[in-house]
């Protein structure tokens, strides 16, 4: 078996996917504050900083071919993850929210849409995140296999 | 089909759609908007709100304000010019979004004023001295007071009428009131209840003077 440092068919399919899940999560996003006008809270603003760059992490890896993309995205996406994960136990309860002074800004808690009773919006970048990082991690078992 | 023209193609897919999906969700809000335009005027029109123009005018100018907006404060002028060009039809109504930190207290002046019939000329007297006393790295309220007199009011009567707790009032209904509309940039503009979707001058002139067609056809 020779080794290369561009990936098949397959390794560049997966990559795709990634691409197409972090586009469409930062167009929403976008829809979310800019065309609904909801503003994004602090912890939104966090995961925001983790999901844009992806976007074009990604495109870079789908032109060059380079299979090291998996190795820049993976900071991003598992930082990205994390912070997604806190927001949406501080979300449902689970970690009790410190009790704040009123202020101008957004509180993380506060509902905006929930779509058939379960998806808010950290639940759907909490979703993004997972399958990011799943189809990286495969990624990632392939090349060094 | 090579594999880049497929990033491109769904890229520029994705665009279209977010754009597409923007049209619809703004036509929609401008619907459910001029639905409550006709079946609940008040919440664009609170019997506190100060007006301007003719009782006669057809077209309502709805403007959601802040004093200590800078925007706000160069808006005025060109408000004040479409009025001109177009007199006896349009009825400016000012509403209040003090977004800004402490932009209550500005209200509270505004309000004081009014009870001395001195509401415009005060406003204006903001406006043009905002510079001084709302800047955003030091904001210095208590320099409005050199500037008041200019609109020819009773200091010490505004000093007591400010504290009217009513006053409070006005502003929560009118916060409230922004919120339903989804008001949360200043200024916000409603022209008979139709908002102006993309903010800018020549974009309020034009949904002004579409009203202003509808209502007034030649």
């Amino acid at each position: 078996m020779t080794r290369s440092d561009t990936p098949s068919d397959a390794h560049w399919t997966i990559l795709f996917l990634c691409w197409l899940l972090a586009g469409s999560s930062t167009l929403g996003s976008l829809f979310f504050s800019e065309i609904m006008q909801f503003a994004p809270c602090i912890l939104c603003w966090y995961q925001r900083i983790f999901l844009f760059p992806l976007v074009f992490i990604f495109t870079t890896g789908l032109f060059s071919g380079d299979k090291s993309v998996v190795w820049y995205a993976l900071p991003l996406v598992a930082a990205g993850w994390l912070v997604a994960l806190y927001h949406n136990l501080l979300y449902s309860g689970i970690i009790p929210e410190n009790i704040q002074p009123c202020s101008r800004g957004v509180s993380c808690t506060e509902d905006y849409i929930s779509l058939f009773g379960f998806l808010t919006i950290p639940m759907l970048s909490l979703l993004s995140f997972s399958a990011i990082l799943a189809l990286l991690l495969i990624l990632n078992r392939r090349f060094s296999r | 089909m090579k594999k880049q023209h497929l990033v491109i193609f769904s890229g520029i897919f994705l665009v279209l759609l977010f754009v597409l999906g923007g049209t619809i969700y703004k036509n929609q809000q401008t619907k459910k908007l001029g639905f409550l335009a006709r079946d609940h005027a008040e919440i664009f029109i609170r019997k506190h709100s100060p007006t301007l123009g003719s009782d006669e005018a057809k077209v309502y100018l709805i403007e959601f304000m802040d004093p200590a907006c800078e925007t706000c404060s160069a808006f005025a002028p060109f408000v004040k010019k479409l009025m001109a060009d177009n007199p006896g039809k349009i009825k400016l109504v000012l509403r209040y979004a003090p977004f800004h930190d402490g932009a209550d207290y500005f209200v509270r002046i505004l309000e004081a004023a009014k009870k001395q019939g001195k509401y415009w000329e005060t406003l204006e007297v903001m406006y043009q001295s905002q510079p001084y006393w709302a800047s955003h790295h030091n904001p210095q309220p208590a320099l409005i007071w050199r500037f008041l007199p200019a609109a020819g009011l009773d200091l010490e009567k505004l000093k007591n009428d400010m504290n009217d707790p009513a006053i409070g009032q006005i502003i929560a209904q009118d916060l409230a009131d922004a919120k339903t509309l989804n008001v949360t940039k200043t200024p916000g503009f409603f022209v008979n209840g139709k908002p102006l979707v993309t903010f800018g001058d020549r974009e309020l002139q034009q949904l002004l003077e579409a009203e202003l067609e509808a209502q007034y056809p030649r």
